[in-house]
């Protein structure tokens, strides 16, 4: 899961009616679905959206290398925000459902990243369940079959554009307990899985200079209506595909009292949910991004497992400087085992 | 320095001994600014309500997307472009009534509205979360609250019955206007899935090519330099106060050279003597431009705060016309920035400068000791006024030129400029010419002396009596442009409003109940559809309206050209009316074969008959009315006329709205639609009739300036006369008779000039600003009114001084003989 970035804005908002904008991801939701424990998740319904709950996002992060081995990252994110619960028949823009893309490319040198907004109910954003297809204006993330066996993942913005090829080298993974994903002690969760195994070949374009490139993504889809609680500022989040072909994903929301949960994830698609005690998350060192103190080195460690790797970033200014502005970068790590991933930071 | 201080006191103390020459200064130059300050402050308040209006869409340099043909283009064109990747934002624009006002209501789509829309407050989180949630929200400038008397929070009701959002307040909205959510203004305007423009994002550039190769040839690409249709529609309305303004200007420009030169002409004793006193040219030069810039601020100032109260009284007047012609809103709260007051101040500077530039040269290139004598440079007078003459007759063969050589609005006031012009630089000629003939006719000497002292009192008078002649003139040509277009405008109406009722239904649906209904009724003769549709030919909005074959308009439309077999043709053929405006336009006649961009395609029809078209800023074209359905299948249907016989018409109406109430959008008979149209005239020239008589006060008060200083000044040349034994009764009677003779003369050239001028207006400029042209029209009445005008004018200034004449003391008059004075 990575589609965090909502309560990211949450805690970005300052004042409380901000903080009601898009996302109001810390405050009560009078009128649409919670999220339910044993709810279960079918496919292919679910990967269409949730107009029954307040926001939802599909996320997809890629890390990538030319041929010269050249290492870059790349982001397509669709976010829901329901302004309102549905209504009986809500047609064109009576909807109240208001979506918001982020496109970026990210090399060691540069981060080009892209915003779009839209309205829901006529046409120009949707997402669809089977063949999958997620789209806002031109840039799309759609199957190619109605498996999602391939897909294509679209988008342009200034400076840069990709259309890239995905394929599916394993099942979707339900995240938490069966796909109900819980984010605080007070109960604030969100249905959620992702699809780690997607390995990508395509071309990027930087400034018209075309690149080919090829790596591994990772798709992310959650919906809720009150992922944060109240007290909790933002979150760290962690996307690791490590090198034996496992995948791990590790978040700590950062509240009164942190909340830490992880998932170990692995060749095959099987899952092992890891405790609070036995995940350590420490941060090494800082980036400044004007009046942000981002933690963009980090020591992980998972016990249980024996896993203790460093984590720096391909990029420490990977700044998403949109309307609703977080830290999110593609990383490598190396320790006791190495590979690569994506980090979030929001909230500082 | 110290030198400049005290020759600026020597040349001041003039004025204290002068105080009536002071005031006529001052009010000549606060008169003549006021009056183009005035214009220019009522050209401003509108250029600043078209900005507001476009600077919704067009803020940050954006570009605009707009149906080709005019009118509204479907939804899907903008789903097509947002998802070929081009940033664009919706809008819906359209009028509603809400309390038999009308307003304009703009529907924007504050996700996507750019960050340099005057309206972007309306796209921040919780403001965009305000319209899309709960009851929603609309948003009006204050003074658009304050006008429809509504409220912050309450909801605005239009007539068809749809109940707007809760309103708010907020400054960046044009006056005039509603803003609301897109889907708000869909439903209110029942156009659902129809938009009137796209705004793109002001990060992006769009091409013409790009467009075409994404939505094909329904949309156009409007630049944010490219003017709207507005400021287009307007410009000639805008031009024509303009030059009324400059009119005035220069009759109050003639007062201040009047002043300006009698001052420095009873000064020049005081000249030669602080020269003579050792006070160099410099200094007096550096004094003399001092007393100017004090005086020119002091009456500057005074004419920018009198522009502005001429502004703000012709506002309300200037606002409604501009709305009833062109449907343009204008706020009617003046607020008017530094720039206006500066460059009122600086037109009066300019104006002064100019003024006392010929007095100034003439004063400092006089010889040291010939300054002694008061009227030196009088003395070339002769010279001066052949020299002029010729001038006068070259002004005369510019206007022939211009007329025949260039064209369009810029051509129609230069001739009347260069036509004024060469009559104010041939009347004094022409005077003298008169005062001669007068005087080799005269028998008796009194009556020699009579023309002969005329002559000498021309030289003085000759600047205020062009401003008579100035304001005559144009009251005459005015006068008559307005009466010919009351006149020819009244009968015009008259024979378009054949049918008895017209109604306009909410929407088409209620058209064809009300339809049926009406086919039921026994009191209805008649019942014929006025379908409209919109499209844009050569550029140029046009309107489309059906017609059905009926004996109402082809017994009764009027047709500049065409006739009977034109109304065969209309129904048999492919074949249309079009009106005069767009003939001219696109310089076409009968016969012609126009291109018109139907819904679907081009539309090839020939043209049978041109139609007179009144006042409408747009072009027209006229069809039948099944054609119309065929090749606009978008046409609005809900217009319809209705025959009745006269007495069943009250009636009718009430049982119509009762029987249909919110159903009906609109419903009058043609007597109210007469008035409607006559009442927007009226406005229109009740500001034109304003500035007019303003003109000719100005004149008045400018011609009894120069008598009044004058009068001081001829007492050497009538002292004589009086020493001979005339009483200075007589004297006084002389001296009105005089002013009397000169207001007869001006009268009579202002007569022809002034019809020249009603015939340039009604010829060439009306012609070249709104495309249409009247019958010129003559009223001998009005030139008797003009010539009483003048006489009283004439005697209302002459009084005064010849009172004072009459009841000078002769100890004055023996002080002539005494000395120099």
């Amino acid at each position: 899961m990575k589609g965090k970035t909502l309560a990211g804005l949450l805690a970005l908002l300052s004042t409380p009616a901000m903080a009601q904008g898009y996302g109001g991801l810390g405050s009560d939701a009078p009128g649409f679905d919670m999220p339910k424990p044993g709810t279960p998740i079918v496919f292919p319904k679910d990967h269409g959206a949730h107009p029954r709950f307040r926001t939802e996002w599909w996320y997809l992060t890629a890390n990538l290398h030319s041929a010269d081995r050249t290492a870059y990252g790349m982001q397509w994110t669709l976010f829901r925000f329901g302004l309102e619960p549905p209504r009986e028949s809500q047609e064109g823009w009576e909807d109240r459902n208001v979506w918001m893309a982020h496109a970026a490319v990210t090399s060691a040198t540069e981060n080009l990243v892209a915003e779009t907004r839209s309205r829901g109910g006529v046409g120009t954003v949707g997402v669809e369940a089977q063949p999958f297809k997620a789209y806002i204006d031109d840039w799309s993330f759609e199957a190619l079959d109605p498996g999602f066996d391939k897909a294509r993942v679209v988008a342009r913005g200034p400076g840069f554009s990709y259309s890239l090829e995905l394929t599916r080298g394993g099942p979707f993974v339900l995240q938490g307990d069966a796909g109900f994903s819980q984010k605080a002690d007070t109960g604030q969760a969100s249905h959620y899985y992702s699809q780690p195994f997607f390995s990508v070949e395509g071309a990027l374009s930087l400034h018209g200079q075309e690149v080919k490139v090829a790596g591994k993504a990772w798709m992310d889809r959650e919906w809720s209506s009150q992922t944060m609680a109240p007290d909790q500022k933002g979150w760290d989040w962690f996307s690791l595909h490590l090198a034996n072909g496992e995948a791990l994903m590790l978040f700590r929301f950062r509240g009164a009292r942190d909340y830490v949960s992880g998932n170990w994830i692995s060749a095959d698609g099987s899952t092992a949910l890891l405790g609070a005690d036995d995940i350590s998350l420490t941060p090494l060192s800082q980036t400044a991004i004007g009046e942000h103190n981002l933690p963009t080195r980090w020591r992980v460690q998972v016990k249980s497992r024996g896993f203790d790797i460093e984590i720096s970033p391909l990029n420490p200014r990977s700044w998403m400087g949109a309307n609703f502005s977080y830290w999110e970068g593609p990383i490598s790590f190396s320790g006791s085992q190495s590979g690569e991933g994506y980090l979030e930071l929001t909230g500082y | 320095m110290r030198q400049t201080l005290f020759a600026l006191a020597a040349l001041l103390s003039h004025w204290r001994r002068h105080p009536a020459n002071l005031a006529m200064l001052i009010l000549g130059l606060a008169i003549a600014t006021a009056l183009w300050s005035g214009v220019q402050a009522l050209n401003a308040q509108a250029r600043k309500s078209y900005d507001s209006a476009a600077a919704v869409f067009t803020g940050g340099g954006a570009q605009n997307i707009v149906s080709a043909r005019g009118g509204l283009f479907p939804q899907e064109l903008f789903v097509r472009l947002r998802r070929a990747g081009v940033k664009v934002s919706p809008a819906l624009e359209g009028a509603a009534r809400v309390d038999a006002k009308n307003i304009r209501l703009i529907g924007v789509e504050p996700v996507t509205l750019p960050a340099a829309s005057t309206l972007a407050p309306l796209r921040e989180n919780r403001e965009a979360r305000n319209i899309l949630t709960g009851e929603g929200r609309s948003f009006a400038a204050p003074q658009t609250l304050r006008e429809l008397h509504i409220a912050e929070g309450a909801r605005i009701a239009t007539e068809r019955g749809f109940a707007l959002p809760p309103v708010y307040a907020i400054d960046s909205a044009p006056p005039g206007a509603v803003i609301v959510d897109i889907g708000i203004a869909q439903k209110a305007l029942d156009q659902p899935e129809r938009l009137s423009r796209l705004v793109v994002a002001p990060e992006q550039r769009l091409d013409s090519a790009k467009l075409t190769e994404i939505a094909g040839n329904s949309l156009r690409l409007v630049e944010p330099d490219e003017e709207n249709d507005l400021s287009r529609l307007t410009d000639s309305f805008h031009l024509n106060l303009t030059a009324f303004g400059l009119l005035a200007f220069l009759v109050g420009f003639f007062i201040v050279n009047a002043s300006f030169g009698l001052a420095f002409e009873q000064r020049l004793p005081m000249v030669r003597t602080l020269r003579a006193l050792g006070v160099s040219m410099r200094a007096l030069v550096g004094a003399l431009f001092c007393e100017l810039v004090v005086l020119t601020s002091l009456a500057g100032g005074l004419g920018v705060v009198g522009g502005y109260l001429i502004a703000a009284a012709l506002l309300p007047d200037v606002a409604a016309s501009l709305e009833g012609l062109y449907g343009a809103k204008l706020s009617g709260q003046l607020a008017l920035d530094a720039s206006w007051w500066l460059s009122g101040l600086a037109m009066a500077g300019a104006g002064a400068l100019l003024a006392v530039a010929s007095g100034l040269s003439k004063a400092l290139r006089l010889p040291l000791l010939s300054a002694a004598r008061p009227i030196a440079w009088r003395e070339a007078h002769h010279r001066y006024l052949r020299r002029q003459g010729a001038f006068g007759a070259l002004a005369l063969l510019g206007a022939a030129l211009a007329y025949s050589t260039v064209d369009g609005l810029a051509m129609g006031f230069a001739v009347i400029a260069l036509a004024l012009l060469s009559a104010a630089l041939l009347l004094p000629v022409a005077l003298a010419a008169m005062l001669q003939i007068g005087e080799s006719l005269a028998e008796r000497p009194l009556a020699h002396w009579f023309f002969a002292d005329g002559r000498q009192e021309i030289a003085g008078l000759s600047l205020a009596l062009t401003a008579l002649l100035l304001a005559l003139a144009t009251n005459i040509g005015v006068g008559g442009m307005v009466e010919g277009f009351r006149e020819t405008f009244s009968g015009w109406l008259d024979q378009r409003l054949i049918a008895e009722i017209y109604y306009e239904a909410a929407t088409p649906a209620d058209a064809r109940e009300i339809e049926a209904w009406a086919k039921e009724q026994r009191e209805v003769a008649a019942i014929l559809p006025v379908w409209r549709a919109k499209t844009r030919i050569s550029n140029w909005p046009v309107e489309i309206i059906g017609m059905a074959a009926h004996e109402t308009y082809s017994a009764h439309f009027s047709l500049l050209e065409g006739g009977a077999e034109a109304w065969r043709a209309l129904h048999e053929e492919d074949a249309v009316l079009v009106s005069e405006q767009l003939v001219r336009r696109l310089k076409i006649g009968v016969g012609a074969m126009l291109d018109i961009p139907a819904t679907r395609d081009l539309w090839r029809a020939k043209v049978v008959g041109i139609f007179p078209d009144y006042g409408n800023p747009k072009g027209q074209l006229r069809l039948d009315h099944a054609r119309l359905v065929a090749h606009f299948p978008d046409a609005s249907g809900v217009h319809y006329s209705l025959r009745a016989a006269p007495g069943d018409v009250a009636p009718l109406m009430e049982k119509m709205q009762n029987c249909f109430g919110p159903k009906l959008a609109r419903l009058v008979d043609n007597a109210a639609i007469k008035k409607i149209s006559t009442d927007i005239f009226e406005r229109t020239f009740t500001v034109t009739t304003a500035l007019d008589t303003l003109t000719l006060v100005v004149a008045a008060v400018a011609l009894f300036a120069s008598l009044l200083t004058l009068s001081n000044l001829r007492l050497a040349h009538i002292a004589p006369v009086w020493a001979v034994g005339v009483t200075r009764r007589r004297l006084a009677g002389l001296e009105l008779l005089r002013m009397l003779l000169f207001s007869v003369g001006v009268a009579l050239i202002a007569i022809p000039l002034g019809l020249f001028m009603t015939w340039s207006l009604v010829a060439v400029v009306n012609v070249a600003a709104f495309g249409w042209r009247l019958p010129i029209l003559v009223f001998p009445l009005q030139w008797a009114e003009v010539f009483v005008v003048a006489l009283v004018t004439a005697l209302f200034a002459a009084t005064i001084p010849a009172l004072r004449l009459a009841r000078s003391a002769p100890a004055d008059f023996l002080k002539v003989f005494a000395n120099e004075r």
